[in-house]
């Protein structure tokens, strides 16, 4: 026995009745099965690709891809390599991804605000839109925006014109398209000259407010500002910004930008589903700060734009901000879809048709994977700092 | 809660002869169920009023419409002279100058004691940041806890949340302060502290318009105890004749039950 009594005493207890050795040995144990098990999967992998005479290694990044995409945001064409394929298909993926989180956040907001209205017949619309978006799975009404809605439009020559310069059709959305010529520079400089002043009026209001308790509409005065110099200065300077609006010629449209409906088909679905979702997120977190809030910050004679602003928001984004992140990540992984009407994405693209033509599917399911495992990742570490920012401190 | 111990001297009255609150046939209903009852009431600047009856008998509901937290359907209430109606704003006027209390506190959790000091200061009287930090500091040392000014509400005690209620509501400088069961959330050895603060501020001449059932208080403070039940105003009167000589039996077996233990 441990004759020491500043030492705790040692155990009695039999080694395979410890808890700690037992839970020791059956980690070890789960690790080496878990390792075995890859290891075989790798081993087989690699077998069954030398036999069927496939390469592995990266190398094959460099060689020309020979296929066509029909959306690219960078400059592509069918001599370009598969590792520019890759990244044709994460811009898509990125901006799909974006443009749906933009909107999403922004509907579900409305309506979930709308959910609460006092409003009898607002309230009913807002959750009927609810119940109907999010109770249909997202490829039902993916294929419902492309096949029924965005199918179902004229041709190009029967366009839907919207005010003779923008044209909706089969095709998708045609918009004009700016074009810079010499001068729009001083444009663009004119606006951040604005923003930048703006951003001094905020602080500079901010400082006049706290010494002599004063507000300043700082919210028109700059929303003025950034919009009105640049529209001055683009006058002034002789419209410098052409436009490329588009012209039917033939069967189709030449000239502007085409938005392709896979495009709008994908973006539409993405951001109503998710939107569906966001608003009943958006709901519990405003009824979760209780009614005593709204009254203690009215009896202080706050009016109602500021109660909200100043005592029910800060509080419900608390509540908001966790589900909200997770939304964020099911939109991203869900503009996978994308594969299913065709609209050229990361894994349309890239974990589709490049592997396809190359049959590197070890080296292509892995790069893929910790792409999407990287833009979740970011998400949600932005929304950590986020949340940390409007936590409530307590204790 | 019995708190005979609470008893100090009784504060002198500083009542003066304008009516600040005038309440005239006030009738309030809540779908089909009429909870306030052709109530009448006039408050003199400076004058302490309070307020007891059974739960359930529209106290809370009373004082509340004062300050329009809730509407009012029939009758009129005039508060420093400006009429409360449906115009949002003599509703916001009348609020700037009448404090409110809660029973359950009502702090705001996300800001610390000093910004829950300082919301309604910047933001409704507009005044300059710095001056109102020094008012809220001002008040935070009158509810004795100037040291808990960065502190956030959640890591308060019940008795120091409440105290900082109070002390929120006085840097708007409010004419009126209004108590609905200021202590009946608290524990008891944190009811005195809050009790104290409340003594303290009825010194000083704030007209006051106190629901408790801190019958110490009433006895000590109160110029005039109003007794309510079933949405009316049964009785009336200075504490003296209103706890010695109750005239309604109603009022006889209330404060026998209130006072029995
Ligand atoms: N928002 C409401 N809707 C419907 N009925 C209500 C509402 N608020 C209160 N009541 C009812 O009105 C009556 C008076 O309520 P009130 O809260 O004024 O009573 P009280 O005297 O303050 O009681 P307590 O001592 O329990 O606080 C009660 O019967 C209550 O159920
Ligand atoms: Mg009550």
């Amino acid at each position: 026995m441990n004759s020491d009594p500043s030492l705790p005493p040692k155990s009695s207890v039999k080694p395979w009745n410890d808890p700690r050795v037992r839970s020791a040995v059956f980690q070890i144990l789960a690790i080496l099965a878990v390792a075995w098990v890859g290891y075989s999967l790798f081993q087989n992998t690699l077998t069954n690709m030398a036999s069927r005479g496939i390469s592995t290694g990266f190398g094959f990044l460099d060689s020309s891809a020979g296929f066509g995409i029909v959306m690219s945001l960078i400059e592509y064409n069918e001599s370009m390599s598969y590792g520019r394929t890759f990244f044709v298909g994460l811009a898509n993926t990125l901006l799909v991804s974006g443009l749906g989180i933009i909107f999403a956040t922004i509907v579900g907001f409305i309506v979930g605000v709308l959910r609460l209205s006092n409003n009898w017949l607002i309230a009913r619309l807002a959750l009927a839109y609810i119940e109907i978006f999010r109770n249909i799975p997202l490829l039902l009404q993916i294929f419902f925006w492309y096949f029924a809605v965005l199918g179902t439009l004229p041709s190009p020559r029967q366009s839907v014109s919207i005010g003779e310069v923008a044209f909706l059709n089969l095709r998708g959305i045609v918009l004009p398209k700016p074009i810079f010529e010499a001068g729009s520079g001083a444009v663009g400089i004119v606006l951040i000259i604005a923003i930048i002043i703006s951003l001094a009026i905020a602080r500079w209001a901010k400082r006049r407010q706290a010494a002599t308790g004063q507000f300043f509409p700082v919210l028109p005065v700059s929303a003025a500002l950034i919009l009105g110099a640049p529209i001055i200065a683009y006058f002034a300077l002789g419209s410098p910004i052409g436009w490329d609006v588009p012209a039917l010629s033939g069967f189709n449209f030449r000239g502007g930008i085409t938005v392709i409906p896979e495009l709008g088909a994908l973006l539409l679905a993405l951001t109503l589903y998710t939107a569906s979702f966001i608003a009943e997120i958006v709901r519990s977190g405003i009824i979760s700060v209780s009614r005593g809030q709204t009254e203690a910050a009215a009896a202080l004679g706050l009016p109602p734009r500021r109660v909200l602003r100043l005592v029910i928001v800060p509080q419900a984004l608390r509540v908001i901000i966790p589900p909200l992140t997770s939304q964020y990540l099911n939109l991203t992984k869900n503009s996978s879809l994308a594969t299913a009407i065709g609209y050229p994405d990361l894994v349309n693209v890239f974990m589709g048709t490049t592997l396809n033509q190359t049959g590197q599917a070890v080296e292509i399911v892995a790069i893929t994977m910790a792409v999407y495992l990287t833009i979740s990742l970011s998400i949600s570490m932005l929304m950590n700092i986020y949340n940390r920012a409007v936590a409530l401190k307590e204790r | 809660m019995n708190s005979e111990e609470h008893i100090i001297a009784p504060v002198e009255s500083a009542a003066a002869d304008e009516d600040i609150i005038i309440v005239r046939d006030l009738n309030k209903w809540f779908g089909q169920f009429h909870v306030l009852k052709s109530l009448n009431l006039n408050v003199k600047k400076g004058e302490r009023i309070v307020i007891c009856g059974p739960s359930g008998s529209g106290k809370s509901t009373f004082i509340r419409c004062i300050n329009h937290l809730e509407a009012h359907q029939r009758g009129e209430i005039i508060v420093d002279g400006v009429v409360l109606n449906e115009d949002l704003k003599n509703i916001e006027a009348i609020r700037r100058e009448v404090g409110m209390v809660f029973q359950h506190f009502n702090l705001f959790p996300h800001l610390s004691v000093l910004e829950n000091c300082l919301l309604a200061p910047i933001w409704v009287r507009k005044t300059p940041r710095k001056e109102a930090i020094e008012i809220a500091m001002e008040y935070l040392e009158r509810v004795k806890i100037p040291e808990q000014a960065h502190k956030y509400p959640g890591q308060l005690s019940g008795g120091q949340q409440q105290r900082v209620a109070i002390a929120r509501s006085l840097c708007m400088k409010p004419k009126i302060m209004l108590f609905d069961e200021p202590t009946s959330a608290l524990d008891p050895e944190m009811i005195k502290e809050v009790l104290d603060v409340m003594i303290e501020l009825a010194g000083s001449g704030m007209t006051m318009l106190c629901v408790t059932h801190e019958m110490g208080f009433a006895k000590t403070v109160a110029d005039r105890v109003i007794f309510m039940d079933g949405g009316e105003c049964v009785e009336e009167g200075p504490p003296q004749s209103f706890f010695n000589n109750p005239q309604q039996p109603r009022t006889r077996e209330f404060l026998d039950q209130i006072l029995q233990h």
